[in-house]
């Protein structure tokens, strides 16, 4: 990769660089505290790669959680991945074996970089595209190897340091509140989590009692599909 | 704790879901054809229904029984709100909550 193109990129990715150390000292000073060292960091900071993802996975991991409950919480908090691939489809086309490695890494982050970064002139955009990914990638393994590595060395009591995961949660539910013009959704998952795995959790397991509740919300969004689908054509593409 | 083979499996899972959602849509819609309308109803709704879910679920241990069991946790999420709504700085909202929440924990209530 030509100079040109990196140092274009580096330009774009500052706040990438600066949110991921930050996101990802937390992540690995969790998985330092329950017992996963910097080796564990990077290597699923290497082949996860997905901020709120691996946060969960700290949960899944300290809670040894099956792989059955382990790949359903995964596939349902990437759900959103969904919506961004399918904006990117024209975006990727064409780059070749560039472009495994761009589905990989569409984290939010870079698909917001992604979405509204210019190439500027003299760089060729695939290449752009192409570095931007992955920097944003070595950012998340560095921070989180630094987080893991400070949490073993520095002598410092992290007790709490997991709520950084509920913060990251109830930030991005606000920027979906704000972004979104129905609420039922959110207000559904947050009463229905409620009800079943609060109320009903302490009988049978909140570890199943978690599955059931995902079934109750994606039946019940099912089931209230025609009052929360846009009646307008165009309003579809828009996310929540 | 698990057997560092079953944490490297769960490891596995995880990478092979996540990209398993990253490549779905290049897997069915590369071609041109729009996406079953169902699949991005579903896209729409269920990620804010699933973020709710989550923060309850990070909030599940909360117990009225003892002040040391609620304070801490409601004191830190109200401040992430406060200062989410108040700055929309990610990092600001995150780490303030966090450093609160840990000094309520170990300092205040412990």
């Amino acid at each position: 990769m030509d100079r040109k193109t990196l140092s274009a990129a580096f330009s774009v990715t500052i706040p990438v660089l600066m949110g991921y150390l930050a996101i990802g000292i937390a992540f690995g000073l969790m998985l330092q505290e329950i017992g996963y060292n910097f080796i564990w960091a990077f290597f699923m900071s290497l082949s996860i790669y997905a901020g709120s993802g691996q946060y969960l996975g700290v949960t899944l991991l300290s809670t040894c959680a099956g792989l059955g409950t382990v790949a359903l919480m995964t596939l349902l908090i990437n759900f959103r991945h969904l919506v961004y691939g399918l904006s990117m489809l024209e975006k990727f086309r064409g780059m070749g074996w560039r472009k495994l490695y761009m589905i990989f890494s569409l984290t939010d982050e870079t698909y917001a970089l992604l979405a509204s970064a210019q190439a500027p002139a003299g760089v060729e955009p695939k290449r752009f595209y192409f570095a931007i990914a992955l920097l944003d990638h070595s950012y998340w393994i560095l921070g989180s190897v630094i987080g893991a590595v400070a949490g073993a060395l520095i002598p410092l009591d992290t007790t709490g340091i997991d709520f950084a995961m509920t913060a990251l949660f109830i930030v991005i539910a606000i920027d979906q509140w704000q972004s979104c013009s129905k609420h039922l959704p959110a207000l559904l998952g947050t009463g229905a989590t409620a009800v079943f795995l609060i109320g009903l959790g302490a009988l049978w397991g909140q570890q199943q009692m978690l599955l059931v509740s995902l079934g109750v919300i994606v039946l019940a969004l099912l089931l209230l599909r025609e009052r929360l689908d846009p009646s307008q054509p165009g309003e579809e593409d828009l996310p929540c | 704790m698990l057997t560092p083979a079953s944490a490297a499996a769960s490891i596995a899972v995880m990478a092979a879901v996540t990209f398993l959602t990253r490549a779905l849509p290049f897997l069915l819609f590369d071609r041109g054809e729009r996406p079953p309308k169902l699949v991005l109803y579903l896209g729409r709704v269920l990620p804010p229904a699933v973020i709710a879910m989550l923060v309850v679920y990070c909030l599940r241990t909360t117990s009225f029984s003892s002040p040391a069991l609620w304070v801490p946790q409601a004191a830190a999420s109200a401040a992430v709100v406060f200062l989410h709504l108040w700055r929309h700085n990610n990092l600001l909202s995150i780490f303030g909550g966090t450093i609160l929440y840990m000094v309520l924990v170990q300092a205040v209530f412990s």
